[in-house]
């Protein structure tokens, strides 16, 4: 299939074997074109030194035009970061990942962006509403309509 | 009282009038042969003068708003010396205030382009609190200073370059056509194409930004054109978001609410939030279609909630949504056990209680232990005492309101409900209709009569539901109890109707039937509706001081 979704992500796929992700990022999976995922740490000194987080991406048939959807993984063995824009269900309050979309922007861009956003970070704590949220979230975050109130961390 | 003078001179015009229209009516009904009748019976005498009770407001075709919006464009771009193109993207960045626009335009031109998507900002000539909606420099390393009088460039020009451009988005190197805004960002037109479309189709965005990232610049309309080639669809679409943006944001103009009707109403009049205090601005698009688009340019509560104005049917709405009746109720009919305070309603039986909880024992007229009350066995002596006439009066006065707001709810509740039977009523009504054009000579059009009655009371059950919730909340007056003979009369007729349209029809009266059916209609037409409304349209004044007042003693927010 000769998608622009799949041309662009078959080109950034080459791009990371090719070079290689960045510093903290690896990739873990991407057998198809439609759900990849990421390997997370931050490096260097910060609140969630030594520890690794799972991402996952999901893109439909629009990708690069309309946004990924984007979350960090919960299950058993993982949990997602303890961060004022990250839900415990691993939903990621960030305006990149919505308004500030912009189809120039790439999968590792995204993580480069959240690994930042984990680096700045000066709490470890829960955004406030997240038991609501959590308790009505849907299943895909791209349903959610975030409002990104804070742009300092 | 001066009301009480305007009243009374605005009865008298009434009465006049309703001579006249009684005077026509009976020449046309006074023509004894049923072939003659037509049609004209249920003409509503035509006045050129709007009726009292009516605003005036100008139905617009999409067309129109675009020409109000194109009048404003071409305002502000000839005041600035700048492209209409541009003059547009300024208006829509300044939600359509013009004369917002024109005082920060002049104070920070560049400023307000810049905030505006329309050009890049200079390095250093950037004051922040105007910057807007302008997002991160890092993308724009090849911004130029944005000039103040270039605009965007207008059409995407392909650029041939020697060597070999790949689009940065789907990364085909088999594109050939490029396009660009003035920000040098370069991007296929197949992505530009895709973009758009789902920036107009999915996200309803009228505010096309470049695809770069940090890069605030805004498609003027031209380059849309271009990006979206063939599809017209969407090209509609864009038009239609940009038309409701400006609607949005004219105090003076709305939308119509109905289904993918694509017209709008002006309606200077109710402009104001002042002005919905005295008006009901009842309003109806200029789509022809049957019936017709209605709708209150002042709320989204009811289509046609006169004669009471937008605040007080919101307040009748919320307070019989409102539990606050149900505590009145428990207010009214129970007491509260001295010892352990459950809630106790006595609904039969002498007045020893006994708390089924704590196993209390106490008189119910004067809450007071029963072991006190010694040998005055179920007649309690003590029930004159001072504290056993104030709580007495307490009660009963909060019995008082309950009942009397029962009785407006009740019979607001009764029409609502037969207004959504009406449906059924229509339904019923055409099967008669055939039957009578099958069983007796009557045409189709001289069945119609039936039909129009229907419309006729549905409306008028409408009008009949909200004079309920008006006459809660008018004081006890003589202009009450005038409005309430109305409200009695019209009430009659439109059931007396009612009646005649349920009823089965027999084959020789259906002549009698028709002559009955066709005067109840005029009667309620005439006497009913329209004089109705208007008279209570008179009232408004008056009833707004006692809202005020109501408000203020309750502490309650104005509407």
């Amino acid at each position: 299939m000769a998608s622009i979704s799949a041309r662009r992500l078959r080109k950034e796929l080459n791009e990371i074997h090719a070079e290689g992700c960045p510093c903290g990022i690896k990739l873990l999976n991407a057998d198809n074109f439609e759900t990849w995922f990421f390997s997370i740490e931050v490096l260097g000194e910060s609140l969630y030194q030594g520890e690794v987080f799972k991402l996952m991406f999901r893109f439909d048939a629009n990708y690069p035009i309309s946004s990924p959807a984007v979350q960090f993984v919960v299950d058993q063995n993982i949990q997602a970061p303890i961060h004022p824009h990250v839900y415990s269900n691993g939903h990621i309050c960030a305006s990149i990942l919505g308004t500030e979309w912009s189809p120039v922007l790439s999968v590792s861009a995204i993580c480069v962006t959240l690994q930042s956003m984990l680096a700045s970070s000066k709490a470890k704590e829960r955004p406030v509403d997240n038991d609501r949220y959590v308790r009505t979230a849907p299943d895909n975050p791209k349903k959610t309509r975030f409002q990104y109130d804070d742009d300092t961390v | 009282m001066s009301s009480d003078y305007d009243y009374s001179d605005e009865d008298a015009d009434y009465y006049d009038d309703e001579d006249e229209d009684m005077m026509s009516t009976e020449e046309d009904g006074s023509a004894p042969s049923d072939d003659e009748m037509d049609m004209d019976d249920f003409r509503i005498p035509h006045r050129a003068i709007r009726k009292a009770y009516e605003v005036e407001h100008e139905p617009l075709a999409q067309s129109a708003v675009e020409k109000l919006m194109s009048a404003d464009v071409d305002h502000i771009s000839g005041i600035f010396g700048v492209e209409a193109s541009t003059a547009a993207l300024l208006l829509r960045y300044m939600n359509w205030n013009k004369e917002r626009l024109i005082e920060k335009y002049m104070d920070n031109a560049s400023g307000v382009s810049v905030a505006a998507g329309i050009s890049l900002p200079s390095r250093k000539s950037l004051s922040p609190s105007l910057a807007g909606p302008e997002r991160s420099q890092s993308a724009s390393s090849s911004a130029r200073s944005g000039g103040l009088r270039r605009p965007a460039r207008q059409t995407p020009a392909p650029t041939p370059k020697l060597e070999p451009f790949v689009c940065p988005i789907c990364y085909d190197d088999s594109q050939t056509a490029f396009s660009t805004l003035s920000c040098d960002h370069k991007f296929c037109a197949g992505c530009w194409s895709a973009y758009a479309t789902s920036k107009i189709r999915d996200e309803g965005e009228h505010a096309i930004r470049c695809m770069a990232e940090g890069c605030a610049l805004i498609a003027p309309d031209s380059f849309v054109r271009t990006a979206l080639a063939e599809d017209t669809a969407t090209w509609e679409r864009f038009n239609e978001l940009l038309a409701r943006h400006f609607v949005a944001f004219n105090p003076s103009l709305k939308y119509c609410p109905y289904p993918s009707c694509t017209f709008t109403v002006m309606c200077s009049a109710a402009a104001s939030k002042s002005s919905l205090t005295t008006a009901v601005p009842t309003v109806s698009c200029g789509a022809s279609v049957n019936p017709p688009h209605t709708f209150c340019f002042g709320c989204p509560i009811e289509v046609d909630h006169r004669p009471v104005i937008c605040g007080v049917a919101k307040m009748w709405l919320r307070k019989c949504r409102d539990d606050s009746e149900t505590a009145n109720w428990i207010k009214s009919n129970t007491k509260e056990c001295a010892k352990c305070q459950s809630t106790i309603e006595k609904n039969g039986g002498c007045n020893h209680m006994t708390c089924k909880k704590c196993k209390h024992e106490f008189c119910w007229v004067c809450m007071g232990p029963w072991s006190e009350h010694g040998t005055a066995w179920y007649s309690c002596n003590r029930y004159d005492e001072k504290a056993g006439i104030d709580a007495r009066d307490a009660q009963s006065k909060s019995r008082a309101s309950l009942e009397r707001y029962l009785h407006y709810y009740n019979r607001w509740a009764n029409h609502e409900q037969s207004a959504k039977l009406s449906v059924e009523l229509y339904t019923k009504t055409e099967k008669k209709m055939e039957e009578m054009q099958i069983t007796s000579d009557l045409t189709w059009i001289e069945v119609q009569f039936m039909k129009k009655a229907v419309d006729e009371v549905e409306k008028c059950r409408m009008t009949l539901k909200w004079t309920y919730a008006m006459s809660y909340y008018l004081e006890k007056s003589n202009h009450k109890e005038l409005f309430e003979d109305n409200q009695r009369d019209l009430e009659k007729a439109v059931e007396d109707l009612s009646e005649l349209l349920e009823s089965p029809i027999e084959m020789e009266a259906i002549s009698t039937l028709r002559q009955k059916v066709t005067d109840k209609t005029v009667r309620v037409v005439i006497f009913g509706l329209y004089d109705y409304v208007r008279r209570a349209a008179g009232l408004i004044d008056l009833f707004v001081c006692y809202m005020t007042r109501c408000m203020s003693r309750s502490g309650m927010r104005s509407c």
